[in-house]
């Protein structure tokens, strides 16, 4: 099993002909990722040309997209003034799965996205994030797939390369990993720990989670307390910027600590009063799996 | 990006929203003059992005112009938080009957821009949140609709008890958020919100901060970006598209993404080090944007050794290493350099790193470590 997607979700790339799109287009084929179609306004009709000599349509809507392959997610490289409404219209298309990478989305933008996107019952990953990837099954986004092997421990994180930090040090230690999932760094996003927490939970072959957090915001805190109350396996927690300074935005539009809130301490202090194990260091979070396992 | 009260109260005013007049000076003789026009007491307060501005005595209030002249001159001489002050508003003092607050922020927990408001104004609202929250009222917005009349109202009436000032906060309330969308906010807050004794609602101070992802398509809320009020090197940055934060410690540090970054700053702590920056070159492979990282953090003087830590994903371990290379033939770089790379054509990057005299490792630990001993801290032992 794997959390949100699997060998037969179908998948659709909104900007399949952009440079980053064509490229992880062809990086995910060669995943083994079934991508059934690309969407570029302006290039319906058209081929994109994959590795293997596989080739995908490239329709002009979404709507055309799904309605002639089936397909049940999409991952979004558009850019940001054309991304809010990408996500829209995947959600309007009935896309049950979107995955938005896009950096740089006014968040005024994500609060009419992110009602409009529920009550659709889609589910959206991102924006701002690197995607996700079940290894041996699946992977949707830019998460580098040298550095996963299939195992039990699922990964959640706001971060993109600290996450492939950690989990190629988990892999180096022989651990592998069911999913790993970046939900992103920015101050909304469609999926939250707490619902990564609740699919690692149901899903069989993770045995233990290990949740990648950051200054800014509170949803360390809830994901921590949600946690104790509803979590049977064992979470390995790690918290960037302790030594970030209060007011300012760190990279990631999400990372800041506003007043007194959203600090580092907060969510160690959250964790550890909830049972979570913090580890100082990246390279600890091996340490306190392989002690979960 | 943060803009200033004077802009603030400026984008009120283009909104509807009753604000006193005011002028910015930057010399003592010009806030004499504006001060002279007004013919009234004065407040002259500093415009500088940082807050507490008060209690660090940057604002004061002066009855004469040569009073004025006299309060400009030792404002306008200060330093609050680090940053110089290089300008002051002058404002005709106002007769209060009441202070409140009332501010919109995008509330990450619900998704949603928030209003609060409170009758406790003209003090920090988390001072009050922290103190009383019962003293602070809060109402989410659906975005698809705005701020509703009815909503407004009911806001407004949990601050005054007068008809005619429940009406007018209503109407400042509906024109603020809609300052705050059209403005691409995601913060904006009147604090105080005055009475006077007549009886009239009036906004005296304002703060925005903007959401830099909006700045792409709001010309005129990027032109009010006060360049002097920034470290020179986080302008340098922002023109090369890093994202670099300067710090007060002596290792530089280079690193591909901004959760790493962090862990990175976060690591040297660890060791015993300092950071002398956070700088994120992002997810592309451009060498040029080492060589900007490099001029970049070379121009702190408080640098001591440069720490590379790159995690290639979309980021090429090789093109790091070319503008390793590149840089060091075209700029002076006075400091040793420690190099992490991992990922994408880390093998690549190695051998052109070789080449060039450079030693690289591919441990995180390791490299945090040795940055940390050869810009003179402490090692602390592992355990």
């Amino acid at each position: 099993m794997a959390i949100f997607a699997d060998e037969s979700t179908r998948l659709i790339v909104q900007g399949i002909t952009g440079r980053d799109g064509s490229f992880h287009a062809r990086q995910m084929m060669e995943y083994g990722t079934r991508i059934v179609a690309g969407v570029t306004p302006g290039k319906g009709g058209q081929w994109f040309e994959g590795p293997d000599g596989k080739r995908v349509p490239i329709f002009d809507t979404m709507e055309r997209a799904v309605g002639e392959t089936g397909a049940d997610a999409s991952v979004i490289y558009v850019p940001p003034a054309f991304a809010a409404d990408a996500i829209l219209e995947a959600a309007d298309a009935g896309i049950r799965l979107i995955v938005a990478i896009t950096e740089g989305i006014p968040v005024l933008d994500m609060t009419r996205v992110y009602p409009f996107v529920t009550e659709k019952g889609a589910r959206l990953i991102g924006p701002n994030c690197p995607g996700l990837i079940s290894p041996g099954r699946c992977k949707i986004g830019i998460i580098p797939a040298s550095i996963v092997t299939r195992g039990p421990v699922g990964v959640v994180s706001r971060s993109g390369t600290l996450t492939y930090e950690v989990v190629n040090q988990l892999t180096r230690a022989g651990i592998g990993q069911t999913t790993c999932v970046g939900i992103g760094g920015d101050p909304i996003i469609g999926t939250s720990f707490i619902d990564c927490l609740t699919a690692f939970e149901e899903d069989e072959e993770t045995r233990a989670v290990v949740l990648i957090g950051e200054i800014g915001g509170t949803d360390e805190q809830e994901a921590a307390a949600f946690a104790r109350q509803n979590l049977s396996k064992p979470v390995v927690g790690f918290i960037a910027g302790q030594t970030a300074p209060p007011g300012r935005r760190m990279g990631h539009a999400g990372a800041i600590i506003s007043g007194s809130s959203g600090t580092a301490v907060e969510k160690i202090r959250a964790f550890e009063e909830n049972g979570i194990r913090v580890a100082r260091r990246p390279i600890d979070v091996v340490g306190l799996i392989q002690e979960a396992l | 990006m943060n803009i200033h009260e004077y802009q603030a109260r400026e984008i009120l005013r283009t909104h509807g929203i009753p604000v006193p007049p005011g002028e910015v000076a930057e010399t003592p003789e010009q806030a004499e003059a504006i001060a002279a026009r007004f013919g009234t007491r004065v407040v002259i307060k500093a415009q500088v992005h940082a807050g507490g501005r008060g209690k660090a005595g940057g604002v004061q209030l002066a009855a004469t112009p040569a009073e004025a002249r006299e309060k400009a001159a030792r404002i306008l001489g200060m330093e609050i938080k680090g940053l110089p002050v290089k300008k002051v508003l002058v404002t005709p003092a106002e007769e209060i009957a009441s202070e409140s607050y009332v501010g919109v922020i995008v509330d990450r927990a619900s998704k949603r821009p928030v209003f609060m408001v409170s009758r406790e104004g003209g003090v920090d609202i988390e001072e009050v949140a922290a103190r009383s929250p019962g003293a602070i009222r809060r109402l989410a917005v659906d975005p698809r609709y705005g701020l509703l009349p009815h909503q407004a109202y009911w806001l407004a009436t949990t601050l005054y008890d007068e008809a005619p000032q429940q009406r007018a906060c209503a109407a400042i309330l509906r024109n603020l958020y809609r300052a705050f969308v059209e403005s691409g906010a995601s913060l904006a807050e009147i604090n105080p919100l005055i009475t006077t004794p007549a009886g009239e609602v009036k906004a005296i101070d304002a703060k925005f901060n903007i959401d830099d992802n909006e700045l792409f398509r709001r010309e005129s809320i990027a032109a009010l970006r006060d360049v002097s009020a920034e470290p020179p090197a986080e302008i340098a940055a922002r023109e090369a598209g890093l994202t670099y934060i300067q710090l007060d410690g002596n290792i530089g540090a280079v690193v591909n993404g901004a959760g790493l970054a962090m862990a990175t700053m976060d690591l040297i702590k660890y060791y015993g080090g300092e950071p002398a920056n956070f700088l994120d070159i992002g997810g592309s492979s451009n060498p040029e944007k080492v060589v900007n990282a490099l001029r970049i953090i070379t121009s702190d003087p408080k640098v001591k050794v440069i720490l590379f830590n790159i995690f290639g994903g979309i980021t090429r371990c090789d093109d790091v290493a070319n503008g390793i290379v590149e840089a060091s033939r075209r700029i002076e770089i006075r400091v040793p350099l420690v190099i992490r790379l991992t990922g994408t054509n880390e093998g690549l990057a190695l051998d052109i790193l070789r080449q060039a005299g450079f030693g690289a490792t591919t441990s995180m630990d390791e490299v945090v470590q040795k940055a940390v001993e050869m810009a003179g801290g402490a090692p602390r032992a592992t355990n």
